[in-house]
């Protein structure tokens, strides 16, 4: 049984002898990126010329396709191919799986007549142009038998029921302990619906090489995709090659594959042609999963000193008629403050929209829109500093299962925060500090997110040049994967950066679990320092096992890595010399993290605390954020430069989320309202002002061998919350549906008579 | 996109004539606008005749105002050192709107003739009058916050996007033109754009193949000038209410289908009325419909605090 004992010791990482830990290394592949030559799946060069599949989407929320005509597309110019339900190739039903350990089931396209969301892919038009496929596409005809779409989350929430297999969380008696409480807060917010709008919309190209399917697609976990595809096609698991090696983006939604890799996949094996099939940006919006709206009820009762005798957040939210996911808003709470009396739960419905699943921070970046600004709320009811009441509950252990913290400095967070950010200087009753047309505020809150440790392999290689090369079936999702690996890789063996080559995003490889959760660096990080210690000890010996080395003959253990260089005390030779002639072709070895047995002792988390100053035209209820500060503290950093962009995307996002971004329903037809990103509003520069991220000095010994935890979900959790909190106390409005758009702040404005 | 036949029009007679001699024909210069468009298939001529090049880029004096060639772009006429000093109001109005990107290709042209961008009218999955004359008006009771409460119809109740287009109608703008037999014609820019009524496909009163050759601005109005637009961020994004005040010419956008010359306002405060009050009797027939019923205070605030701020007074 592995302890996380056995991540005591010293390692390459922990050592640090060259620096490179915590440096903020320039990205690894960045200038491919900032050059636009690093190939994006759409763009990787196929070994013949590829056609171009364009896909159709309903134009109806639910209901049945009654009819098809598709002659005049079949007779545009280069047409190739045209696919409904009625002729597309046959596929195993959803869910299938033929290998039963496949980490996804099949997942078939334009499955049958069934029209199950808006904009669900319901055609496929290949053509030998995009721009022919594109023309084609619109002369696609359907008709629909189509039935009211039943999307109306406000009105179904009354129904909402349990999650399936989940129960609320009560701890002691929350109806008595708030009752008995002297001062009491009740309030409701909601969230919207968001879309993940990355840079990259999906898309795939497959080509057949024989039996075998050879795919290049957008996705943030490589196993499933490599399965569910192998499922899909009804071949074996082997037979899929799946790359994806650069991926514009990710936040969740390209945890699944959608439409676009299996149609490039099935139209490719049609044709005997590579295909290309992508997203439009339009089509993303529904074609892809969203965040789901919330609405969540928060009860707080104190005493008079601040202190929590009870809280419940109770989160209701929806997902598809088929699906399962819940947006579990409440359970970063039941870790967060201290209280006797607790009650946390979900309800969900299930509705005729496109489906819900995880977009950056689930959880936390809904739930704590509505927590983060009830404490703020209960602090002016108790005449408090908001800082001051969450240091108040704050907890000596997890307040729900009593685990001891493996690392706890929330408070560290929120006090160093006020100190940099100058929250002495901020006036508790709202509404009085003007600069020219501006009222200005100053809100916080606190960020809180768990940290995660998969099971995952790498491996490592060692050439006649003595260049390193990491392996891992692993992704990049624009957060810095290649560039921590690569630093691991060279503190672990010694080398410069420069000697190190990552190659990563392949279902060939040594299989990790992607990116996801916050769990990607530690993960497939830990994964690749056990694979370097292999390595170490294999050149160990073979050093000290070769007589014409001068390392003959020494204790293997002794041995230093150093600039290319191996040595023991004053014997040495490079690393490069040594494989050349030891080991002519290289050495590979792998090596893997699992979770210790007893990592669950521990409640892990990563803590931050968030500062914003806004300025709120009163005139109009237009809100700019002039500056943002998080503290974090989130395990030992590997890469201070990618860990700072992480949080600080984290923190803007936040800040959308309180101003800018949701998506309406449009009830009649089920269908968003905003279809691309002059309508979908995510801040532009000129909406953010200064943003600065800290991150405290941290070592988390039970996290993993390195100390480190992630950051990719953080800077998310809480930063929203803490706009809100300075659009109140820059003029006295309390808005509790979010986004916080001029049209809902005005009316309070007018009504305190601004 | 569906395809089309391209020419590049050798000069602006030319350009009118093959308008007028080709079915389905449109004009095309920066096409920040109508080529979005075409990818949708929302607009799907089948030739377009490329003006971008023609010698219709100058800005230069006329008298005491100033002619603005229909292919200055919009970033040449918001950094114009002329239109800087005296027309103060048009370079902020210019430089709130779109990004710096889409200014650099815009044309001045172009920016008169673009399309609204009520979410509905983009989305072709939903009925609309603009797109499909007699298919009715999806925005009319949708959840789009962004429509007119000035002028609307049951027809039709999108806005105009335009923000210089509204600074231009406080200034007293002129266009000229050239029509598709050749004739150079010019009138007040106010008189350009059409309200909906029972045709909301019929946007302005140009008639089909007639292509705008200039803006002509007279001189600047005696008083203060100021642009102010209310919008969810900062940049990139329609205004919820815009207002321009050149003097005691005072013009609103995002509150109807076209650059709305707020006459009953000004009329006001010719009389004597506060800038509140002036805004409020120019409201006066103003109707909320749906979501966008938060743009009636919006407009009056803004509008109040925009005349104020132009006087040089206290916003």
């Amino acid at each position: 049984m592995s302890s996380v004992n056995d991540w005591a010791g010293p390692n390459p990482v922990k050592d640090n002898r060259s620096g490179l830990i915590g440096k903020g290394v320039d990205r690894y592949e960045g200038p491919l990126k900032v050059t636009g030559t690093a190939p994006y799946a759409y763009e990787v060069q196929p070994p013949s010329p590829p056609a171009y599949g364009v896909m159709v989407g309903a134009t109806v929320a639910t209901g049945r396709i009654t009819g098809v005509d598709i002659a005049e597309a079949e007779a545009a110019p280069g047409v190739l191919l045209v696919w409904t339900h009625r002729n597309v190739p046959a596929q195993p039903a959803k869910g299938t799986r033929k290998h039963p350990r496949s980490t996804a089931g099949s997942k078939p396209a334009l499955e049958s007549d069934r029209v199950a969301y808006f904009g669900q892919p319901v055609a496929l038009v290949v053509a030998d142009t995009l721009e022919n496929a594109t023309a084609a596409a619109r002369l696609v005809r359907l008709t629909y038998d189509a039935a009211s779409p039943d999307v109306d989350f406000a009105a179904r929430k009354a129904g909402a029921g349990q999650p399936p297999g989940e129960e609320d969380v009560e701890i002691g008696n929350f109806g008595e302990g708030f009752a008995a409480s002297a001062v009491q807060l009740d309030e409701t917010w909601t969230t919207p619906i968001q879309n993940h709008c990355q840079m990259e919309p999906c898309a795939s190209l497959a080509w057949w090489e024989g039996d075998r399917c050879i795919a290049h697609t957008s996705i943030q976990m490589v196993k499933p995709a490599q399965h569910g595809l192998a499922e899909t096609l009804g071949i074996d698991r082997d037979d899929v090659r799946l790359m994806t090696r650069y991926i514009g983006g990710g936040f969740g939604g390209k945890g699944q594959t959608y439409d676009d890799l299996t149609l490039a996949a099935l139209a490719a094996r049609a044709l005997g042609r590579p295909v290309k099939v992508a997203f439009t940006r339009q089509q993303m919006m529904h074609g892809t999963i969203h965040r789901p709206a919330t609405v969540q009820r928060v009860r707080l009762g104190a005493d008079r000193d601040g202190r929590l005798n009870a809280f419940s957040l109770m989160t209701w939210t929806h997902c598809h008629r088929d699906g399962a996911f819940t947006e579990h808003a409440s359970n970063f709470a039941r870790t967060l403050y201290a209280a006797p009396n607790r009650l946390t739960g979900h309800r969900l419905v299930k509705l005729d929209l496109p489906g819900a699943g995880p977009m950056r921070a689930p959880g936390e970046a809904s739930g704590t829109l509505s927590l983060e600004c009830a404490m703020d709320e209960l602090a002016e009811r108790l005449g408090l500093d908001p800082v001051e009441l969450r240091i108040r509950n704050e907890p000596p252990v997890d307040p729900e299962n009593g685990r001891p913290f493996s690392q706890r400095q929330l408070v560290r967070c929120l006090k160093e925060g006020a100190q940099l950010f100058g929250w002495d200087r901020r006036l508790p009753t709202p509404g009085q500090v003007r600069d020219g047309r501006w009222l200005v505020g100053y809100g916080m809150a606190a960020a809180i997110r768990g940290n995660f440790l998969l099971p995952a392999k790498c491996s490592f290689s060692v050439d006649d040049d003595g260049v390193i090369t990491v392996r891992q079936g692993m992704t990049d999702i624009g957060t810095g994967t290649y560039t921590v690996l690569a630093q691991i890789a060279a503190e672990t063996l010694g080398v410069p950066l420069g000697q190190v080559r990552v190659e990563i995003g392949d279902s060939e490889l040594p299989p990790a679990p992607g990116s996801g959760g916050q769990f990607g660096a530690a993960t497939a990080g830990s994964a690749a320092l056990m694979a370097g210690m292999n390595l170490r000890k294999a050149i160990a010996e073979l050093a000290t096992g070769d007589a014409e080395s001068p390392l003959h003959g020494g204790d293997p253990a002794k041995i230093v890595f150093q600039d290319g260089v191996v040595g023991i005390e004053n014997r040495s030779e490079t690393l490069a010399g040594l494989i050349r002639r030891a080991a002519p072709g290289g050495l590979t070895v792998e090596g893997e993290i699992r979770p210790a047995s007893d990592m669950r002792e521990w409640s892990q988390q990563t803590y931050g605390a968030h500062f914003c100053e806004v300025g709120v035209d009163p005139v109009t209820g237009e809100v700019r954020v002039r500056r943002m500060l998080g503290v974090f503290a989130a395990g030992r950093i590997i890469n201070a430069k990618t860990a700072r962009s992480q949080l600080t995307g984290g923190m803007i996002w936040g800040a959308a989320s309180a101003l800018t971004e949701g998506n309406p329903v449009d009830p009649r037809y089920g269908s968003l309202l905003g279809q691309d990103l002059a309508q979908y509003l995510v801040p532009v520069q000129a909406d953010i002002g200064e943003v600065e991220a800290i991150m405290l000095d941290e070592v988390d010994d039970k996290a993993n061998p390195m100390g480190i935890k992630g950051v990719g979900e953080l800077g998310n959790s809480g930063s929203g919350a803490a706009v809100a909190n300075a659009i109140y106390n820059a003029c006295g409005v309390r808005v509790r549906e979010y986004p916080i758009t001029p049209d809902k702040l005005l009316a309070g404005l007018i009504a305190r008579g601004l | 996109m569906k395809p089309f036949t391209y020419e590049r029009a050798a000069d602006a007679r030319a350009a009118v004539k093959a308008a007028a001699e080709t079915p389905g024909a449109r004009f095309i210069a920066g096409g920040t606008n109508l080529l979005d468009l075409m990818k949708l298939e929302i607009e799907a001529p089948q030739h377009l005749i490329d003006v971008s090049r023609l010698p219709m880029a100058a800005i230069e004096a006329e008298g005491e105002g100033l002619r603005i060639g229909a292919m200055a772009t919009n970033s040449q006429v918001a950094g114009h050192a002329e239109v800087r000093r005296r027309y103060p109001v048009l370079t902020q109005a210019i430089v709130s709107g779109a990004s710096g990107q889409l200014r650099n290709r815009a044309t001045t042209g172009g920016n008169l003739m673009q399309r609204t961008r009520c979410p509905y009218f983009y989305d072709a999955s939903k009925p609309c009058n603009k797109r499909e004359p007699g298919a009715g008006c999806a925005a009319l009771e949708g959840v789009s916050r962004e429509t007119a409460i000035l002028g609307a119809s049951h027809a039709c109740v999108a806005v105009h996007p335009s923000d210089m287009a509204v600074a231009l109608v406080a200034l007293d703008a002129e266009v000229e033109t050239l029509t598709p037999s050749g004739e150079a014609r010019r009138f007040p820019l106010m008189e350009l754009h059409r309200l909906p009524g029972e045709t909301p496909h019929l946007e302005t009163h140009l008639i089909p193949g007639e292509l705008i050759t200039a803006v002509v601005l007279p001189p600047p109005p005696e008083g203060g000038q100021r642009y102010r637009k209310a919008r969810d961020r900062a940049s990139y994004a329609t205004a919820h209410a815009s207002i321009a005040v050149a003097g005691g010419k005072v013009a609103l956008g995002g509150v109807a289908h076209k650059p709305w010359r707020a006459v009953t306002a000004e009329a006001a405060l010719a009389a004597g009325a506060s800038p509140d009050e002036a805004m409020t009797a120019e409201l006066a027939e103003a109707q909320a419909i749906g979501e966008n019923a938060f743009k009636l205070p919006l407009t009056a605030r803004l509008g109040a605090a925009t005349i104020r701020e132009a006087r040089g007074e206290t916003p």
